[in-house]
């Protein structure tokens, strides 16, 4: 049965019927003995990969297993931001790719995602900075990612709410924007993939816990599965925060650890805010949400945690920069706050490869960027499937890098760039 | 909030203190061969287990003395904290 499309004409047809006559919009299926393809990971990069397995290279004998449900991790716990204001080749190309994907999304998926490409602007609070920015910004448009170095006057215009006053301890000396930089409705993208994924054949398996693997002569057959064993040719692991309970099962070590990370919103407000911006000084981030809410967030808590719950230190410290940044901030009541854990890579970077493991491919290390990657990351990583080798665009996002000395650093401050 | 016990001051709160990672990593004996997987194991690699982790903290607002605290990773409780030297 082909998939109803969602157009003002099904709007209003629907209607009439009293909107009792929607399908669903992806099914609850039990799984097969075998398939072609297992993604362990119903998330965002999950579900975006076996979409990409289908759409692009014709395997749809596929499915996703998931623990809980899907859009329940990172996918539903981000701050939305969507960017590829990145300084070296490998992240740049990537997430500038990952772009392209985001302005299309709404129409490819036939779900709006809305995406709203309103800018971002990294502040600069030091001469220093604004030169790192500079070359930052030029590193970008050699790139082909549009980047625009504002200095205090031209920010002041964007954010005039901003602390631009002279005896602050952090002063605004100017910032780098990307103009094509933005947000997009976080739960919209992951139902958007799953309602795609399921019409093209996928199978969404929720509720059902990877208890183990079926390894032999070093190749995958298949996995363990609270919901009973299932065999694959290939299976794909594209599961963040819990990648090292996984490996564990697999015998493997991996360069990253599992880290906590907290965001929150405040009450809604009027509209102020119709960027996204960073402060430099610290790390802070903030944008406002269509309903009016601040949505806020900055560092890990730290340690490592699988708890996806915070502790308040790191809240206070970090909307202490987002007072010293936007000082009617301290107005608002908080109204919501969540955590969730983050697969943080050793050079902050992410992995997308094959592993030594035949047929089982690796996909995690997002570090605390993986949301606006979803698109990006589950073409790369279903063409990886599929072809059983890397792309061009995810070549750098090898899993021996560390060993053999190619790390991709781009804060420039070596391995464990996210601790505090 | 963790309230950590410093072995050294007693119990007092996270904010006193900075982390340091997993403490059962052993940094390679430099008078011996080190190979690149050895460098490997040590700089990058991590079991970030899931449940009860052996962790270094730096008392860096009190005594700045480094110790080991042995705490669940999933609900946060501390169940043991030691001296750097000490063995759990």
């Amino acid at each position: 049965m082909a998939m109803q499309k969602y157009s003002v004409f099904s709007l209003i047809k629907n209607a009439f019927k009293g909107h009792k006559e929607w399908e669903v919009a992806w099914k609850d299926p039990t799984p097969k003995a075998e398939y072609d393809v297992i993604i362990i990971g119903g998330g965002g990069h999950g579900l975006a990969t076996a979409y990409y397995l289908a759409k692009e290279h014709n395997i749809s004998k596929v499915a996703i297993i998931e623990k809980g449900w899907i859009g329940g991790g990172n996918v539903g716990r981000n701050t939305t931001i969507i960017r590829s204001n990145y300084m070296h080749d490998e992240n740049g190309l990537f997430s500038e790719f990952g772009m392209n994907l985001w302005r299309n999304m709404s129409l490819d998926l036939n779900f709006n995602v809305m995406f709203s490409p309103r800018g971002i602007i990294n502040l600069a609070h030091s001469d220093a900075q604004m030169n790192a920015y500079s070359r930052r910004g030029n590193s970008m448009r050699l790139n082909g990612i549009d980047a625009v170095l504002l200095n205090r006057e031209e920010v002041r215009k964007i954010i005039p709410m901003a602390d631009f006053s002279e005896n602050v301890r952090f002063p605004i000396f100017g910032g780098l924007m990307q103009p094509s930089a933005g947000t997009a409705r976080h739960d919209a993208v992951a139902w958007g993939y799953a309602r795609q994924a399921d019409a093209m054949g996928v199978d969404i398996i929720q509720n059902c816990e990877v208890t183990g693997f079926d390894v032999s002569n070093g190749k995958i057959l298949g996995i363990r599965t609270s919901k009973g064993d299932i065999k694959a040719k290939k299976i794909g692991l594209c599961v963040a925060g819990s990648t090292n309970i996984l490996a564990e099962k697999l015998n493997m070590t991996l360069p990253i650890e599992t880290h906590l990370l907290q965001a929150c919103v405040s009450e809604p407000i009027k509209p102020i805010l119709d960027n996204v911006v960073t402060f430099g000084a610290g790390h802070f981030y903030c944008s406002q949400s269509d309903k009016g809410e601040m949505v806020m967030g900055g560092d890990l808590d730290g340690y490592n945690s699988y708890a996806q719950r915070g502790n308040l230190p790191t809240l206070q410290h970090v909307l202490t920069e987002g007072i010293a940044m936007f000082p009617f901030l301290s107005k608002l009541k908080m109204l919501r706050t969540w955590g969730g854990i983050m697969d943080m890579s050793m050079d902050g970077s992410p992995i997308i490869d094959k592993t030594h493991i035949e047929g089982l491919y690796l996909n995690c290390g997002w570090c605390y960027g993986g949301f606006k990657a979803t698109p990006a990351s589950g073409w790369t990583f279903a063409h990886t499937i599929a072809q059983d080798r890397p792309h061009e665009l995810n070549e750098g996002y090898s899993l021996n890098r560390f060993r053999t000395g190619h790390l991709i650093d781009e804060k420039g401050l070596g391995t464990k760039t996210w601790i505090s | 909030m963790l309230h950590i016990k410093c072995p050294h001051c007693g119990l007092r709160s996270q904010n006193e203190f900075s982390y340091g990672g997993d403490a059962s990593v052993k940094r390679p004996e430099l008078n011996k061969e080190v190979s690149d997987q050895d460098w490997d194991n040590f700089v990058y690699l991590r079991k970030s287990q899931r449940g009860k982790h052996l962790e270094l903290w730096q008392h860096i607002s009190g005594c700045r003395q480094w110790i080991k605290v042995e705490r669940d990773t999933f609900t946060h409780e501390i169940f043991k904290t030691l001296k750097a030297n000490e063995e759990v």
